[in-house]
């Protein structure tokens, strides 16, 4: 199984622009996005569309009531109370079109996205080969199993498997990397092309593996769209959970009236609607379903294609990710780790040497050798234009070059011993203590003079155990799996800080170790991407495939990361684990909301029977009116401005439960007590200020 | 507040905390079979008795068979007190001839006992005869108790099993519960109770001629067994109509400490079975801490608001204030309230009962200021996990637990789990119907009674005070509770029928949601604890808990109360009496 490199740095700089609209488009204030979201929102005041939300429904239809009861006195002949009612039915509609509006921003900003998509989506001709005979046909013609080819500067007409042929495919346009890929038959990673996708040298003969409508394309579009969004298991609970709310304080405000006229007084209905309004959970009901599109939109921001919001909600569960050696936590090639002299040669002497005998050798091997020389101090001259380079064959195994009479050679430890006509003792040890660490021994000989042995290392990328460290500190083990023997394995675990290693696995091993993980009850995520993956991928709470990745694994897979870069998984459960987050957030800022509001207008729908019940005004609100009103916009208003919130997700940060829990408590729960006294304090002054109390 | 009175309450607190692992740990090695007397004594007698009913104790039932079986026991058992209590007059021990009930008493009294309500319509010594009290009513305070510990058992073992829909035998359960907890825990407390002068005996009623002349009336009876059981079993019946402010009933202190302590014992000791049986003793401890800090905090706020007394009182120039000496004064509220018990004991009670789903009084909660009178309702509308009723405390401070876990949870990031189960969708429609039969049988009912001529006349007093009267009754019958605010006439055919189908609908509809809801989690696999699972053991969620379990049942029952003890408060503070 062999990973792709990963993005090195210089990769992304590179970034073609669509990458950078993508990013634009994570900005809130994108004005297309959210002139189009107000007229949807008014749309969505159909109450069809609001079947699914209980909440919202409720709002929309104590809007209704309320309106007709303006309705009522404004053509009637009572003069009382027609200003409250009318201000208080405006709010409520606002309620209703504030919720719909943060829906219509969160599916704006997927739509934006799809378009991109389909802009690239051209019904293109393509060269159907049927037995033999060419014929031109259109791309929506073609069926599973159909052979195509496909020429440079031409667009592949379909999602398939390269059966024929070598040559570079920009995918700029669904990755956003500029940087051409190889394609050609017969590999795990370089054999799938996805259709939209431009040949940009050379030709391929590509056999069709989706028939129209179903390819990766379309399945995406569809994604970011947001048109086949199925509720997530925790969204339904949790919309159970809010319709429950909704029923109590249906019941709470529902027989109010009852009560109060056997103690002898009433309340306006204008008044039960405001206090049911305000009390069931409307901020968190308003928001929901804003909360989980963005959640699937911030994973298409890092180029991860979600096949269903159940995945990116299962992410934030994960208990143990596998987690490939190679490419995933080394970079998969040998670098210059150390250069180490044997007789009694100095360090200074095989330095130089090794850096002399690599300076023209653009290797990544090489590479390393004149970078880690450098790093050391050795400057050499930088390459001799006389010397005469040796290159590496598979009969000699060893490079060099030969300049003034030195002849400098590095390779295998057997074979440029071979060359050497006195052997040191320690060359043995040495080079048998580095291939026990798992490293790579590159023995350099100047002439027939062993000199030592450089240290290839198998290189552990930057900054990994660090993340290795934040996944230990939010309860995720980290479990990594190589072909290496024992020892290697070893070091590599214990240098990258991995929990766990599997050494010495066969493809199939990493079967058994997700059965045997989720045995115990944990959710394993993995990434990868050859055919041999694939069952594991299925098998796996969350697989994610590479772009670069066979057909038959990204249909296995959940997600399909398009940078192919295997660290990502990091991301995608932090993405996870962000939105279950803001739902429960918002759900206590929800609820801890209605002490105030009970506080508003409890005293002022009942002031009229017990006028002692002034000393609950603890706001002093000016009037019952103004109170009631006052708690009304609060409500409405503060969905408005949570919606920023709901699209970006609650800040996550890798830490234990507990603290996690203490912080969003302290902000959500706390703040959600304290904060609508002061809105709605503030509301009140300002509606005496303007003389509409 | 007199120090006196802080001590009473903290040591009454220390005492239940004390005996809590002890019997804890007794009724976890009874559950379990385990331990030597289980095996070498308790065993073979069940044995004995599972062999004469044709139980196979080796048999598991699923949710819906323990269902079935606990329906059904019920259902008999509710038949054959209407019938005992319709057939009265023909029945042996009747030394006062009483006759029999009508049909709407004996359907709300059969209804109040087989639920562990309790609620009573009827005053004791002059409606029921001693067959009745013993055949009738004391063997469902034992069966309707050890019916509620084995629903709970049921939902423990939901937590603590996977993969399985096999929930323990109900039979089993059921014969264990009464056999070795409430058996000899009663017996232990009956004798306890009869050295402290509460009577049992099958006398009749004896004519007594007082020091002043006059001819009074005692009535008799086996009071100190049924006394037991209905502290114990979280029941609340009183023998008497007074219930445990009569001497016969409640003679000393030190017997209404007893007695006062047996009400939270059961429900108190079962968070530690709760924890042995989940493998955490601090997972039991941290739903004891959310219990103790909620029973702590009602303690102290009924016992300050009584002791403070009457404003009005004040104005007139009344003292209310504790004094020693000559002018000995207990001061505060004593109006409803025994001499011998004072102040403390009486808040005590007032929460404890209330707390707990006992509802046996020892002073008349109609009588307690506005805000003292509050806490024992809010008691109540809290679903009554302040230990709440034996089983049921545990179980509806559990659904508590799954709600306030839920948010918890996905607020650190996760989809929420508990004690190694996932909280989904099935688990929250169960957790809601289990909320909504209850708010919506006390919230509903009452505004049907304040809305009919039938419901009108119940209440003694008019105005804000009579409704509160009427919203005690509906809450008290809801929370298979039993105590009874006083002032209400409620022996009519519309209160009798209307309390009766609550107290039934309160008591098994939730029962059932809690089965089926450990048939959901039994089924599930377990999942591993890690540190990005959310402690729910910690004082943090300990806090968190008691803050959900607060404002949910605050934010339900806040304009109700509203316009009952929160107005009468501001209206008595004002000077005004309705």
């Amino acid at each position: 199984m062999s990973v792709q490199m990963p993005n090195a740095p210089e990769y992304r700089e590179g970034r073609s622009e669509i990458a950078k609209q993508r990013q634009a488009r994570a900005s809130i204030w994108n004005w297309p996005i959210i002139l189009q979201a107000t007229i949807d929102s008014v749309k969505k005041l159909n109450p069809l569309h609001l079947l699914g939300n209980p909440v919202m429904l409720v709002v929309e239809i104590g809007a209704l009531v309320t309106t007709v009861l303006w309705l009522d006195i404004a053509f009637g002949d009572r003069a009382e109370g027609g200003f409250f009612t009318a201000a208080v039915s405006v709010w409520l509609w606002f309620t209703v079109l504030f919720a719909n509006f943060a829906e219509a921003m969160a599916e704006g900003r997927g739509k934006a996205q799809a378009n991109t998509l389909r802009a690239m989506k051209r019904d293109t001709m393509a060269r159907r080969d049927r037995d033999g005979r060419i014929e031109e046909v259109p791309s929506s013609e073609l069926r599973i199993g159909d052979i195509v080819r496909v020429e440079a500067g031409e667009i592949i007409p379909g999602d398939g498997d390269v059966i024929e042929g070598v040559a570079y495919v920009s995918e700029a346009a669904i990755t956003g990397e500029s940087a051409p890929v190889i394609k050609e038959p017969g590999t795990d990673i370089r054999t799938s092309v996805t259709g939209g996708t431009t040949v940009t040298s050379d030709w391929l003969r590509v056999r069709i593996s989706a028939n129209p409508g179903e390819t990766f394309l379309d399945r995406m579009i569809a994604l970011v769209e947001g048109a086949q969004r199925q509720k997530t298991p925790n969204e339904i609970a949790l919309n159970i959970l809010l319709a429950t709310f909704t029923i109590i304080f249906l019941l709470a405000v529902g027989t109010v009236r009852p009560f109060a006229q056997y103690v002898g007084g009433d309340v306006t209905t204008t008044a039960l609607v405001a206090l049911l309004v305000c009390l069931i959970p409307t901020t968190i009901g308003g928001l929901l379903s804003a909360i989980g599109i963005a959640g699937m939109d911030r994973m298409v921001q890092r180029n991860v294609l979600a096949m269903s919001g159940k995945a990116v909600e299962t992410a934030g569960d994960i208990d143990t990710l596998l987690l490939d050696k190679t490419g995933t936590i080394t970079f998969g090639n040998r670098l210059a780790a150390e250069f180490i002299p044997v007789g009694d040669h100095s360090e200074k002497e095989i330095a130089t040497a090794a850096l002399q005998s690599s300076l023209a050798d653009e290797t990544p091997e090489g590479k390393s050798i004149v970078d880690l020389a450098h790093r050391l101090g050795y400057n050499g001259v930088g390459a001799d234009p006389r010397a005469e380079l040796i290159p590496f064959t598979a009969e000699t195994r060893m490079s060099g070059m030969a300049l003034d009479g030195h002849r400098i050679m590095k390779g295998a430890v057997d074979a440029v011993s071979k060359l050497a006509t006195n052997i040191p003792a320690d060359l043995e040890t040495v080079s048998t203590r580095i291939a026990m660490a798992g490293g790579t021994p590159l023995a350099v000989v100047d002439n027939a003079e062993v000199l030592g042995v450089i240290y290839l290392k198998d290189t552990v990328k930057p900054g990994i155990k660090a993340k290795f460290e934040e996944m230990r500190r939010a309860g995720i083990r980290t479990v990594m799996i190589t072909g290496d023997n024992k020892l290697t394995a070893a070091t590599i675990a214990a240098e990258a800080g991995v929990d766990d290693f599997v050494a010495e696995a066969k493809p199939e091993d990493k079967m058994q170790l997700i059965r045997d993980e989720q045995a115990l009850g944990r959710l394993v995520a993995m990434t990868g991407d050859g055919t041999n993956d694939a069952p594991a991928l299925a098998q796996a709470d969350v697989g994610v495939a590479m772009n670069s990745g066979t057909a038959a694994a990204k249909e296995a897979a959940n997600m399909v990361d398009l940078d192919s870069d295997p660290t990502k998984l990091m991301d995608v459960v932090a993405v996870g684990k962000q939105m279950l987050m803001t739902r429960g957030s918002l759900t206590t800022f929800s609820i801890a909301n209605d002490v105030s509001k009970y506080f508003a207008i409890i005293p002022a729908m009942f002031i009229g029977i017990y006028p002692q019940l002034d000393k609950m005004n603890v706001m002093r609100l000016s009037t019952p009116e103004s109170a009631i009103l006052s708690a009304v916009i609060f409500n409405a208003l503060i969905i408005i401005l949570l919606v920023p919130l709901a699209l970006r997700g609650v800040a996550y940060r890798a830490a234990p439960a507990a603290d996690i829990l203490r912080g969003n408590l302290l902000i959500y729960g706390v703040g959600g007590l304290i904060a609508p006294f002061i809105g709605i304090k503030l509301i009140d002054m300002l509606l005496v200020l303007l003389q509409l109390d | 507040m007199t120090i006196f009175g802080v001590l009473h309450i903290l040591l009454f607190f220390f005492v239940v905390l004390a005996l809590t692992k002890p019997l804890g740990a007794y009724m976890h090695a009874v559950f379990e079979g385990e331990g030597i007397l289980s095996k070498k004594v308790f065993g073979p007698v069940e044995r004995v008795i599972f062999r004469v009913f044709f139980v196979d104790a080796k048999v598991e039932m699923d949710w819906k068979r323990y269902a079935l079986s606990m329906i059904m026991f019920s259902a008999v058992s509710m038949l054959a007190v209407y019938t005992i209590l319709r057939a009265q007059g023909d029945l042996p021990l009747n030394p006062q001839d009483l006759p029999g009930t009508t049909p709407h008493l004996a359907f709300n009294t059969a209804a109040s006992f087989t639920s562990n309500t309790n609620w009573q319509s009827y005053g004791g010594e002059t409606t029921m005869s001693y067959f009745s009290q013993m055949v009738a009513l004391t063997v469902q305070n034992f069966v309707s108790a050890a019916v509620g510990i084995a629903v709970v058992l049921v939902l423990i073992r939901g937590f603590t099993r996977k993969s399985t829909s096999d929930l323990g035998n109900f039979w089993v359960d059921l014969t264990r519960c009464t056999l070795w907890i409430l058996l000899p825990m009663s017996s232990i407390l009956a004798l306890l109770l009869v050295s402290q002068g509460v009577i049992q005996n099958f006398d009749s009623y004896k004519e007594i001629t007082t020091v002043e002349g006059a001819k009074q009336i005692f009535a008799m009876g086996p009071a100190a067994s049924q006394i037991a059981i209905k502290q114990l079993g979280t029941n609340g019946g009183g023998f008497f109509n007074a219930n445990s402010a009569v001497p016969f009933e409640n003679p000393t202190p030190f017997s209404n400490f007893l007695e006062a302590v047996s009400i939270i014992l059961i429900p108190a000791g079962l968070t530690y079975t709760f924890g042995k049986m989940v493998g955490s003793t601090r997972q039991g401890w941290a739903v004891f801490a959310a219990m103790s800090v909620i029973f702590l905090a009602g303690t102290f706020f009924v016992y300050n608001a009584e002791q403070t007394g009457n404003p009005t009182l004040d104005d007139l120039g009344v003292s209310q204030s504790y004094e020693t000496g000559d002018l000995a004064s207990s001061g505060g509220n004593m109006e409803g309230k025994e001499i011998r018990f004072g102040i403390a004991d009486s808040a005590i009670w007032a929460v404890s009962t209330t707390g707990a789903s006992n509802g046996s009084v020892n002073s008349m909660h109609d009588s307690y200021t506005p805000l003292g009178g509050l806490i024992p309702m809010f008691n109540m509308h809290l679903g009554e996990v302040v230990f709440g009723g034996v089983g049921s405390g545990l179980y509806g401070m559990l659904v508590f637990a799954i709600i306030s876990v839920f948010i918890a949870g996905l607020m650190i990031g996760r989809t929420p789990e508990y004690l190694g189960k996932k909280i989904g969708p099935k688990e929250m429609k169960l957790a809601g119907i289990y909320f909504l039969t209850t708010s919506a049988m006390m919230l509903l009912l009452t505004a049907v009674a304040v809305s009919v001529d039938q419901g009108k006349v119940g209440p003694l007093n008019a105005g804000a005070h009579g409704y509160s009267e009427i919203l005690y009754a509906f809450t008290s019958a809801g929370a298979n509770n039993g105590s009874a605010f006083g002032g209400l006439t409620a022996n009519t055919e519309f209160y009798n029928t209307a309390l009766g189908i609550s107290m039934l609908v309160c008591r098994f509809v939730p029962m059932i949601a809690i089965l089926a809801l450990a048939g959901a989690l039994a089924n599930k696999q377990k999942v591993p604890t890690t540190a990005g699972t959310l402690p729910t053991d910690s004082p943090l969620f300990v806090g968190f808990l008691v803050g959900v379990v607060i404002i949910v049942g605050g934010l339900t029952f806040f304009p109700a109360l509203t316009l009952g003890p929160i107005v009468e408060h501001f209206l008595v503070n004002a000077g005004i009496l309705s």
